[in-house]
């Protein structure tokens, strides 16, 4: 049985940056993943982090856009650590040798994002998550006392006989080996959800497995209904164009050729936050002014070439090879689509859920620092603050503490679910038809605009694709690399999350943010300023609310 | 919408037998990727072919494979064009070569790839403790530069390609070695000269590529590593001197020594020169280049006795007509303080010319 004092689970930002911090500490870390850490979604984030690094912005400035652009559902506590600590953690990842983008005089250079009311965007070309996630594995590969298990899926979380965490029950994928690993304290860092939505933004691997596991043994879920609709997605495939494009200056028109952003933002026009751009493409496509396939324009040849090849090269890819447009001589066709996932496991600001010994960071958790609408490039800043604090925070905590002793049962528990699944007959649905009905069921009633009797059908199938999820068929009888049962223990994972979605969804029963309700389309913060969590109380799901917290930001008109 | 073959390699480990070729057929736009296709069987037939994959978007890196052949990512190789290409009508889909199998379309990276990886030392070495409070003052050429190098995203496809390691296993290999030049490039690091000594040390280094492309031809990402290994060589010769034991140093200033004199290669003169630092008077004297010369002769035999060497080409060269413009062109090059390095990032005058 392996045994390290802290565990964590998912090797992206917020996993490999929890792994460093904790380990920096002395304390023996392991850290899992079910794909190579350089292979996590953290990669896609393209744009850039921002913090209030320049000494003509502010920290304060940067909290206030962040509350502003989360409709004032982000807990305004965590907003302020975020902000506070964004300049450390950017110099801290510049020694540590990201190679971010320089002005004429050598100093770190930044380029305008959405929602921001300064330039405080610091990148990496438009490969900033990439380079950043390459660089902390460096640091991993450095630190040899940090222990990779790298293509492992973690299954379920153990608990010992007081409720305490005590380790987690993983599959090795390379020789189906299932293993109970005992740790003192476990970190989630397993992402977000967005495999739940087609299309979405979102890699294959996005299938929300820690906030389902965290779910399951009692773990509540916050803001679950603030799913992010990105502005810029290829229609279709639904991959993503960086927000980078409308920094550099990009514009968006509708198929008569309006520069439609004037009647709904007309001052931040395309940099508004991305739930009101979103909204107004989706409401120009509704209302028959977008193209014959469903899609609005964004032209990026406004942006002088040079400055494409150096700022925006990768997107200059994703047009070639993905859409046939070369995108410095025309303009691409984009949508919204299914991007990020607001909500996730309800944390305290180290990290901490109401498990003891369990921690969660990054996209799977919700501290809430986006509440009702993230803004562009503080997600990778969210992975790497609240990961560092979360390793920090636990490494302290078990210091000195035993390991817990875990129930055995549970691990004979999972080997015989898992090769039940493995083992059925092959008569019900398949994996993959189940997920793609998820997924169209999800961007049909849960999306851009939302009321109740579409989320009420949309509740409907995703309980019984749910029931459906019992008895999947299953192709692959082997041992070594069998997707074909990960591909089902995800699918049950997804499943969990979409329902919490949709609860969370039909429960807010007003529009704020991402979640626009079009039987109540006004923010009502008499009645709704509040989180909505859901726990599961025992196999029912269960709502209960908690407060926003506010330091000095009063809830305002929000116009852009 | 049409119509495709797809002839998978498939291979059980735990079934005991030998890999094999399987048929099946898929139904997508030809835009879509071979990825896509590999996907609609997985979803409509058999979901027990293994293959790594997440992005389809050519940043995560998961799904190199060798299509018709060719060392290429899945995700962003179009269906259609692959039919295109593919011979006897079917495109064939096998695993990277140059790494053990595990299962189907699964290689083993972590024995070759990663391993690979690890022995270039894969991270920062800084010349100083970091400023207090305050970034790494830096050019920001410098930065966009490695940015290059920082683009790659580790998929294997150019290991896989690569013709040296299919020889030298144990080559340190394209992947890698553009590794290596994020940091011998990156103004923070401290170890440059000492990163370039181990790596042209190395009998299975930066000396080992032997230049022939198929590693640019292949990468999904521009990295361009063969032009990162010749970048490393640059800078081991030109700016740090290091004459190394594998004669890489001595090699290059004879093909630079001979171009100079004659204007194209004059292969004779390139075995003894190169033992001499380029010159070949030098090549001559020195006891070790004897020893090296005399090692040479079988090959030297050889290629006589195959005709692939010409004793009256190999006496005489003659030289270009106009072979003061070649002069006039090196001097000019070695005149200038500082070499100009165009990659990705920085695309140079050109681009905007042609605006």
């Amino acid at each position: 049985m392996p045994k390290h004092d802290v565990l964590v689970i998912g090797a992206g930002l917020a996993g490999q940056r929890a792994a460093l911090a904790a380990a920096e500490q002395g304390t023996s870390v392991g850290i899992i993943s079910k794909v190579h850490p350089v292979r996590s979604h953290s990669n896609a984030a393209q744009g850039g982090i921002n913090a209030a690094l320049n000494p003509e912005d502010s920290w304060e400035s940067h909290a206030f856009d962040t509350i502003k652009g989360s409709d004032y559902l982000g807990d305004q506590d965590a907003i302020e650590i975020m902000c506070r600590e964004a300049p450390g953690e950017l110099l801290d990842l510049e020694h540590l040798g990201v190679t971010f983008h320089r002005n004429e005089e050598g100093r770190l250079g930044t380029r305008a994002f959405g929602g921001a009311s300064a330039a405080r965007t610091y990148y990496v070309a438009d490969i900033t998550g990439q380079a950043i996630l390459h660089v902390l594995y460096e640091q991993l590969m450095k630190f040899s006392e940090v222990h990779r298990y790298e293509e492992w899926f973690t299954t379920a979380l153990v608990q010992d006989e007081d409720g305490r965490i005590a380790g987690a029950i993983t599959r090795n994928i390379r020789d189906g080996a299932i293993e109970l690993f005992q740790a003192k304290a476990v970190i989630l860092a397993t992402g977000g959800n967005g495999q739940l939505y087609d299309p979405t933004t979102n890699a294959l691997i996005c299938t929300g497995d820690g906030i389902a596991m965290a779910y399951r043994i009692g773990a509540p879920l916050m803001d679950m209904e603030m799913i992010q609709y990105h502005p810029t997605t290829l229609a279709g495939l639904g991959l993503l164009i960086t927000e980078g494009a409308r920094g550099e200056g990009a514009h968006l028109y509708n198929a008569q050729g309006e520069r439609f952003m004037e009647k709904y933002a007309p001052n931040k026009m395309e940099l508004a936050s991305r739930d009101v751009v979103s909204r107004a493409e989706q409401t120009e496509i509704n209302e028959g002014r977008g193209f014959p396939d469903g899609t609005v324009a964004l032209d990026i040849t406004v942006v002088p070439r040079k400055r494409i090849h150096e700022a925006l090269r990768e997107i200059v890819n994703v047009g070639r090879d993905f859409a046939g447009v070369d995108i410095t001589r025309e303009p691409i066709h984009i949508k919204p689509g299914n991007h990020y996932t607001m909500g996730g496991i309800r944390t305290d600001v180290d990290g901490r859920t109401s498990i003891p010994g369990l921690y969660a960071a990054g996209e799977c958790a919700c501290v809430s620092v986006h509440g009702g609408n993230r803004l562009g490039a503080n997600s990778l800043l969210d992975t790497l603050v609240f990961g560092r604090r979360s390793g920090l925070h636990a490494a302290e905590a078990v210091h000195g503490l035993p390991l817990r002793d875990p129930d055995l049962a549970q691990l004979e528990d999972e080997e015989r679910r898992i090769s039940g699944i493995v083992d059925r007959d092959g008569s019900g649905r398949r994996v993959s038809e189940v997920k793609a009905e998820l997924g169209k069921t999800m961007d049909k009633y849960v999306a851009v605009f939302r009321d109740e009797d579409g989320l009420r059908t949309g509740l409907d199938a995703v309980q019984r694709l749910k029931e459906e999820a019992t008895d999947l068929a299953i192709d692959d009888k082997g041992a070594v690399f069998n997707q074909d049962v990960l591909g089902a223990l995800e699918l049950q994972f997804m499943l969990d999350n979409a329902e919490a979605i949709v609860l969370s969804a039909i429960e807010r029963k007003e529009s704020r943010g991402a979640q626009f309700r079009t039987d109540f389309p006004e923010r009502n913060d008499d009645d709704w300023l509040k989180h909505i969590n859901v726990s599961a109380n025992g196999s029912e799901p269960e709502i209960s609310y908690s407060d926003v917290t506010m330091t000095q930001w009063e809830p305002q008109e929000r116009t852009y | 919408m049409a119509d495709y073959a797809l002839k998978i390699r498939r291979y059980d480990p735990e079934s005991g037998e030998a890999a094999y070729w399987a048929d099946y057929d898929v139904e997508l736009p030809p835009e879509r990727s071979v990825l896509d296709g590999i996907l609609q069987v997985k979803d409509r037939e058999d979901a027990s072919i293994a293959i790594r994959c997440s992005c389809r978007a050519a940043i995560c890196g998961s799904c190199g494979v060798r299509i018709n052949g060719q060392s290429a990512l899945a995700c962003n190789t179009r269906i259609g064009e692959a039919a295109e290409r593919a011979r006897d009508g079917a495109i064939t889909v096998e695993p990277m070569g140059n790494m053990p199998v595990i299962k189907d379309l699964v290689t083993d990276m972590e024995a070759v790839h990663w391993k690979k990886i690890r022995r270039v030392v894969p991270w920062l070495l800084p010349a100083e403790e970091p400023p207090e409070g305050q970034e790494y003052i830096v050019p920001p050429e410098a930065m966009l530069d490695v940015t290059q190098t920082m683009a790659c995203i580790q998929c294997g496809v150019c290991v896989s390609a690569c013709l040296s390691l299919e020889v030298d296993p144990e080559f340190i290999g394209p992947a890698a070695l553009a590794k290596a030049y994020r940091f011998v490039g990156d103004p923070r690091d401290g170890e440059h000269e000492s990163r370039l000594k181990d790596l042209a040390e190395d009998p299975h280094g930066i000396y080992d590529c032997t230049h022939c492309f198929a590693c640019v031809e292949v990468c999904p990402k521009d990295v361009a590593p063969m032009n990162q290994i010749m970048r490393l060589r640059r800078k081991a010769t030109n700016d740090f001197r290091i004459k190394d034991s594998n004669n890489g140093y001595g090699h290059e200033k004879a093909f630079v020594n001979i171009i100079e004199k004659w204007g194209t290669l004059f292969e004779a003169q390139l075995l003894p020169r190169s033992f001499g630092d380029g010159s070949l008077i030098k090549g001559q004297l020195r006891p070790q280049g004897a020893k090296q010369l005399t090692e040479s002769l079988p090959t030297v035999y050889h290629g006589l006795k195959s005709g692939k060497v010409n004793p009256i080409k190999a006496l005489v060269h003659p030289k270009l007509p106009d072979q003061k413009q070649v002069r006039r062109i090196i001097k000019e090059i070695e005149s200038q303080d500082e070499r100009i390095e165009l990659n990705l990032y920085i695309v140079g005058e050109m681009a905007e010319e042609t605006e």
